[in-house]
């Protein structure tokens, strides 16, 4: 406690959090990857992936400018979402097609393996570097960029990037294993997630959008992978949350026209906790529904929870229904922001976002919405039923669209 | 000597103990993700492991700071499984990573193929398996109500369902249900040489044998068939750091 210069003490009462001001007073010295990957490149050690025009500029969270490609993108999708969450790909391949992008979607690919090396370490750093770079350097040789569908690739190939630029010994384990499986070394100028890109697309999908939203009351949870591990480039922008959280995700919803509701836990991890989703299922259960769904409900009452990445996603959705047994407050939907967007903008429910893998019932809030569902399901299951029957083997985009 | 009166495993050596601290603080990384502890609680105040385990990540830095090998060796043993490797203690304003400590702990504990770690990953063979041979790591047929009870009646339409939904998805890669995606035998063949390369077939063997034997055979087999001799691919990091000293 100060005193005023009478002697009488002042009370200093701290400005409310809402009325806080916050702008950044320049940037704090950090590296400049990007920078320290052209060095290595002209000394010889590595090829850097140049981000493809056209491309957006970003501000990261100190302030670095980021590029943001549209297309030409190499799609490294997520072992996790294509496994059992397949309208999170299906919705992000559909909004670039509705766009004309040019993107490419591989088979020489594999995971980032990262799920497993959190979870079990029965991998090593050379292993996990070479992974990363077979994957880039496959990219390289398609001619295309990569584009991260996961968080977790995200973050951990943002893990790798840092080793590989600080330890030659790491650089050098890396060249022999790719001069043996005659593959380059090459490595992308920036680490783009998915949705960086729905970010910077968020007015031109805003333009496209069908549904009126104004009803609809979301509340965001960030990946950690996405904005805590290696945080310097995840993007931050001075309009959302006065840049004090990551922007993406929250940008989309707001974009769409719907009420973003806050809560006081925003920053805590879902509990997915890698080996845990599987083997201590009670742990994510717990912190999923009792930590994050529950003050959700509490605090914003959210007609659906949007999310950025696989982990986040299955442990919220799938977490709600054994805890309906304990009479806890539980019951919001939860999809990713690509799929919300790609509902915005009229694609199929079932055909294209796949609503049906997903756990908690979300009809009510697709009546929301304004989606016919009882229609839409019908809709799917006439294409099932021609697969079905053998009429048809798979469902095509053409049919997805009709 | 430990800070804790009644810690564990005081039957075990103060070598052996010593081994495996040593071990943990000649990683590469190691300076990278310790660099004090101001005591200050804010990673274990984000950890959502420490809500529902007996769990901290500030234990991590301080004992690992102090050098204090008893309760080093307990955390090895009943502790660190229990981290959720989010990364939420990264918070830390000391720039410690209370995660990363752990991630390389758990690599030394699967690399001297500690009893404790073979236990924690007793029931994650599957994926282990699934990744080293795929390349992908979750698979839709693994949705089965019988190991998903608590996920409700959609996980059972789901597995009714699974061949035909799957074929239900616009993109081409996505038509599998083996794997997240069809990845070619070329990419997968690939992989498992990078495994190879970098000794984590080893790794495998020491959790977890069988694992290691099926993945062997099913893989070698594979290389047979493209004509690729596996002699041709091992580990060629091996001996690197004897090599060194």
């Amino acid at each position: 406690m100060s005193h005023a210069s009478n002697g009488a003490p002042t009370v200093i009462t701290p400005p409310k959090v809402a009325e806080r001001i916050f702008k950044r007073q320049g940037n704090p010295e950090k590296e400049d990857y990007r920078e320290q990957l052209f060095e290595l490149e002209a000394k010889g050690e590595l090829e850097v992936i140049r981000v493809p025009e056209p491309y957006v500029e970003v501000e990261t969270k100190f302030g670095r400018k980021k590029k943001i490609p549209l297309e030409h993108t190499w799609h490294h999708k997520s072992c996790g979402q294509c496994g059992h969450i397949p309208g999170y790909p299906t919705s992000i391949f559909w909004l670039h097609r509705q766009f004309g992008f040019d993107y490419f979607d591989p088979k020489d690919q594999t995971s980032c393996t990262a799920w497993n090396y959190y979870a079990s370490s029965t991998s090593n750093p050379p292993a996990q570097a070479s992974i990363a770079v077979r994957n880039f350097s496959q990219a390289h040789v398609d001619g295309y960029f990569p584009f991260i569908h996961c968080g977790t690739s995200y973050g951990h190939y943002k893990e790798t990037r840092d080793q590989i630029i600080h330890f030659p010994k790491l650089r050098e384990q890396v060249r022999r294993i790719m001069d043996r499986l005659n593959m380059p070394f090459a490595f992308p100028e920036e680490i783009v997630h998915y949705s960086e890109w729905l970010h910077v697309m968020r007015d031109r999908i805003a333009e496209r959008k069908v549904l009126d939203l104004s009803n609809v009351t979301v509340s965001v949870h960030p990946a950690c992978h996405y904005h805590k591990l290696i945080p310097e480039d995840a993007i931050y922008n001075d309009d959302i949350y006065n840049g004090q959280r990551t922007s993406v995700v929250t940008g989309i919803a707001q974009a769409l026209g719907a009420k973003v509701a806050d809560y006081s836990n925003w920053h805590d991890c879902c509990g997915f906790g890698f080996s845990h989703i599987l083997v201590n299922r009670d742990f994510s259960r717990s912190f999923a529904a009792i930590r994050k769904i529950e003050r959700m409900k509490e605090e914003a009452n959210p007609d659906l929870v949007l999310a950025h990445d696989t982990g986040c996603l299955t442990t919220l959705d799938k977490s709600q229904f054994a805890t309906r047994a304990h009479n806890r407050k539980v019951g919001i939907p939860v999809m990713s922001d690509v799929q919300f967007a790609a509902l915005a903008m009229g694609a199929h429910p079932y055909k294209v976002c796949q609503l049906h893998w997903h756990g908690v019932d979300n009809k009510p809030l697709l009546e929301k919405m304004g989606i016919d569902h009882e229609k839409a399901w019908a809709e799917f299951e006439e294409q099932a039923e021609k697969i079905k029957s053998g009429e048809t083997q798979f469902m095509t985009w053409e049919e997805a669209d009709a | 000597m430990s800070i804790y009166r009644d810690a564990k495993y005081a039957d075990v050596a103060p070598a052996e103990k010593l081994r495996l601290f040593n071990e943990v603080k000649a990683d590469f990384r190691w300076h990278h993700v310790l660099y004090g502890c101001y005591e200050c609680g804010i990673c274990t105040a984000s950890c959502p492991s420490a809500r529902f385990y007996d769990f901290s990540p500030r234990v991590f830095a301080q004992i690992m700071a102090r050098e204090d090998i008893d309760s080093f060796y307990e955390l090895l043993n009943d502790v660190m499984w229990s981290c959720s490797q989010c990364f939420s203690c990264t918070r830390c304003p000391r720039h410690n990573s209370p995660g990363g400590i752990i991630t390389i702990m758990r690599e030394v504990a699967v690399n001297n193929g500690l009893d404790s770690a073979k236990e924690a990953l007793k029931a994650y063979s599957r994926i282990i398996y699934k990744v080293m041979s795929t390349g992908t790591q979750v698979a839709p047929d693994m949705l089965q109500p019988d190991f998903f009870p608590d996920w409700g009646p959609d996980v059972k339409r789901v597995s009714e369902n699974l061949d035909v939904w799957r074929r239900a998805i616009p993109p081409d890669t996505l038509h599998t249900t083996e794997l997240a995606w069809d990845v070619s035998d070329k990419t997968r063949l690939q992989l498992y040489m990078i495994f190879k390369l970098t000794g984590n077939l080893e790794m495998i063997e020491n959790i977890d044998e069988g694992i290691y034997m099926i993945l062997e055979e099913v893989m070698e087999s594979l290389m047979d068939e493209k004509d690729l001799d596996i002699d041709d691919f091992e580990n060629i990091l091996e001996g690197e750091e004897e090599a060194e000293h």
